[in-house]
């Protein structure tokens, strides 16, 4: 799932000083797993912008909603109705919800109220952790089933750097050696000789750096 | 000889190769770099000229290399993968080859996170091992990455790093094995206290044939005082001090721990000439170039080889 991350109060409330009548937009889906901007976030979020906004004496009102999927155009259309009400629609989906929102109310200012963070799983209870970067040409079938990409400091692809100490990255203590995780499971799936192959180059081009990237599946095409 | 390199030649020669290292100033000062130079000229057969190391800013390798190369020593010219993409790569080989560096190192780099500049984009485009085969494949196919044809092939003497005090320990000798396959001519190895450790990581090398494929040059690192070998037992990642070996410099009072720590240096040469399949050292005498001459000599290493 994505993950984000709420954005600092102080950031939020100096995004929305200028405004008095808000809609806070939350969406049901990873930022819900994540309790980042679900239902539940929404409420927490409003309650605590009215009352800032009341003790500092300039009252915001703040209306709540929370869409199915703000990433797509037809639970956007839900806003349609209402949207000319408000000052601005502050979002708590991760940025492709935001972008969804402001490309589909052009005239309306759409904020971001959580910073999105990253692809990744629950390691256990209010822990997520990165694991995918996204990067469009998958190598877990050769990896052991950890990623590289995402998880080794340096996305190094031919085995740990020196930094690596008692299983963990030189960057931190709490962080763990992506190529030590990688050796252990190919040494489980008796899997060792694909550490010895020398990985090529990755082609990035399919990763951001080939610039934004689509998928057109003329198949599914209406 | 595949390049002009001194350190080629020299080791082609069944020579005990010694390098040194050099780092640039944190500033376009050039007497510093000369002052630096001049302790290792004729003491060593090239002289490391680090990259940016722990990830802080420095004068370009290339630029500091090229001012050591006038001045009469040779350039190891230090490469790391986290600030430059393959283009840049290939285009600073291309440049130092032409103005006649002939021996360079290619590493993955510190991560920013322990530099000036913590806020850099980490670029880490290849690998090491992917920098060694490219910078091979320039050299002996006169081909870049993307296999478009070089008109000038650039010539170098081809050196990688090894850690054997990384993690995890079996996998060390199979990266080493990567690194040869790849091109390594040469390695430089991490600076060695833990001698046990060392020994058995140039057994399993020498086993899978790699002393035969490459020269491996031990790394040491003289300790200047009890704080100094806290710190390297204590905070570099991938170091491995015996706690014996902290002692006998904390041992000594604080104006001998110096010449303690020299001692110690000669005796880890003498013992690295005995373990097989070792090439050589580099001395890596940290901010401490004014006593390298004092340090190969009493380390048995002069005169260096005028070849």
């Amino acid at each position: 799932m994505i993950t984000a991350q709420r954005k600092p109060m102080e950031e939020i409330f100096q995004s929305v000083e200028r405004f008095g009548k808000i809609l806070l937009l939350g969406c049901n889906e990873c930022v819900t797993v994540c309790h980042a901007g679900g239902r539940k976030e929404v409420a927490m979020l409003a309650s605590a912008l009215r009352m800032g906004r009341l003790k500092q004496g300039s009252p915001l009102a703040v209306d709540e909603l929370t869409l199915e999927r703000q990433c797509d155009p037809e639970y956007a259309e839900e806003l349609a109705l209402a949207i000319d009400k408000y000052d601005a629609v502050c979002s708590m989906a991760c940025g492709c919800g935001v972008q969804t929102i402001a490309g589909r109310y052009q005239g309306l200012p759409v904020l971001p109220m959580v910073n999105t963070t990253f692809m990744g799983a629950s390691e256990r209870q209010g822990v997520w952790a990165e694991r995918c970067a996204g990067c469009g040409d998958c190598v877990l079938g050769l990896t052991g089933g950890i990623c590289p990409v995402a998880r080794c400091s340096k996305r190094l692809f031919n085995g740990p750097c020196g930094g690596s100490s008692k299983g963990k990255c030189e960057i931190s203590p709490e962080v763990d050696c992506a190529w030590q995780l990688i050796w252990d499971r190919l040494k489980q799936l008796g899997q060792t000789e694909l550490y010895t192959r020398i990985m090529e180059p990755k082609d990035w081009r399919t990763a951001r750096d080939g610039g934004p990237r689509r998928i057109v599946r003329e198949d599914m095409a209406i | 000889m595949k390049s002009d390199s001194n350190l080629e030649r020299v080791l082609a020669a069944g020579h005990f190769a010694v390098t040194g290292e050099l780092g640039p100033p944190r500033g376009a000062n050039l007497e510093t770099i000369k002052e630096k130079a001049a302790h290792l000229k004729g003491m060593v057969d090239a002289v490391n000229v680090t990259d940016n190391q722990t990830a802080v800013v420095r004068m370009a390798s290339w630029a500091v290399s090229l001012v050591i190369k006038e001045m009469g020593l040779e350039p190891n010219y230090q490469m790391v993968c986290r600030d430059r993409n393959r283009l840049a790569m290939q285009s600073d080989i291309l440049g130092a080859s032409a103005l006649g560096i002939t021996t360079m190192l290619c590493l993955s780099g510190d991560h920013p996170s322990f530099g000036d500049h913590p806020q850099a984009a980490n670029v880490h485009d290849i690998d090491s091992i992917q920098l060694i085969k490219m910078v091979s494949t320039m050299c002996e196919q006169g081909r870049f990455l993307s296999g478009g044809e070089i008109d000038t092939p650039p010539h170098m003497f081809v050196g990688a790093a090894a850690n054997p005090f990384g993690d995890p320990f079996e996998l060390r000798a199979l990266r080493l094995a990567k690194k040869v396959a790849a091109g390594a001519d040469f390695i430089q190895t991490q600076c060695i206290y833990d001698f046990p450790r060392f020994t058995e990581f140039m057994r399993q090398a020498h086993d899978m044939g790699l002393t035969e494929k490459t020269k491996i040059l031990a790394g040491v690192t003289p300790l200047k005082s009890a704080g100094m070998a806290r710190y390297m037992a204590n905070k570099v990642p991938g170091m491995s001090v015996p706690a014996e070996v902290v002692k006998r410099i904390a041992d000594q009072p604080k104006d001998k721990q110096a010449e303690e720590g020299i001692k110690l240096l000669c005796e880890q040469v003498e013992q690295l000439k005995t373990i097989p399949g070792v090439a050589g050292v580099h001395l890596m005498a940290i901010e401490w170039e004014h006593r390298v001459p004092e340090i190969v000599e009493r380390a048995g290493l002069l005169p260096r080889p005028q070849l």
